[in-house]
């Protein structure tokens, strides 16, 4: 049953992924993304982190692709015109099978050592997945959420500043 | 439960797509979501090793991947806002300014 899920899941995330590469609209792009982070999002409920799949609909699926759905609209965007050259493409297919081809051949040698580590299934069911990820934030990585709080102000007034017409 | 490298074939097939679609368009703004493309794949990859080795730390290195994305998708979109301003368009092929 979790096999069946997995397999359509993964067969979704990639046809989806797949036509973000390939519509001509960027709208329909935008839209086969969000169709990509929500099968992510069911991943992540299937191993067993439910804390990140919300933050993953919430963030991406919510927060980012507004954005960017919001700048195609804004900047109104055409359909791309289909490229009289073809070797381009034909390139960046032969350089990405390549990337997939090493990265199998990586897979298929390596084997994951220190497993069984102190988070198991039964820490996740009494606990809460959202208390661990939180005291693990709050204790160890605080200085890491600090600065991530800097980067998000950063970002705001560099893109305040960026879209201003006259500073 | 599903194999650890199963989802790791996964992550792998997205982050060849993305990177496909990285080379070949031109369009700025799918170029920008194909990184998104990426950047999951990546998440998931931790995700499930954390999940595979037992431990949190991956899980919280995703939430910072996911803050940098965040950032990332303000600066990069205000950069494509102030330069559609300027050349009316957002063609890659365009971005040639700092081309000697």
């Amino acid at each position: 049953m979790e096999a069946i899920l997995f397999y359509l899941t993964a067969l979704v995330a990639v046809v989806a992924a797949f036509f973000v590469t390939k519509c001509r609209n960027p709208v329909n792009s935008a839209l086969c993304l969000v169709t990509n982070f929500i099968c992510l999002a069911v991943f992540y409920v299937m191993l067993e982190a439910p804390f990140m799949a919300a933050i993953q609909i919430m963030v991406y699926a919510g927060a980012i692709m507004v954005l960017i759905v919001f700048v195609i609209m804004l900047l109104n965007l055409g359909t791309a015109v289909k490229s009289r050259y073809t070797h381009g493409l034909a390139a960046g297919g032969v350089l990405s099978v390549l990337m997939l081809l090493v990265a199998t051949v990586f897979l298929g040698k390596g084997s994951a050592t220190a497993t069984g580590g102190e988070v198991t299934s039964e820490l996740i069911q009494s606990y809460g997945h959202t208390e661990l990820i939180g005291r693990a934030m709050f204790t160890d990585f605080l200085l890491p959420f600090e600065i991530a709080s800097i980067l998000l102000l950063v970002a705001i007034i560099g893109a305040v500043v960026l879209s201003k017409r006259k500073v | 439960m599903i194999d650890t490298s199963h989802y790791m074939l996964l992550s792998a097939i997205l982050f060849c797509i993305g990177s496909y679609g990285v080379l070949t368009r031109k369009n700025a703004i799918v170029i920008f979501m194909c990184i998104e493309v990426m950047l999951n794949s990546v998440n998931l990859t931790f995700i499930a090793l954390s999940r595979h080795v037992g431990n949190m730390d991956g899980q919280i290195f995703v939430f910072f991947v996911m803050t940098v994305a965040a950032a990332e998708a303000a600066v990069g979109l205000a950069l494509m806002i102030a330069f559609y301003r300027n050349k009316d368009s957002i063609d890659v092929d365009d971005f040639n300014m700092l081309k000697w």
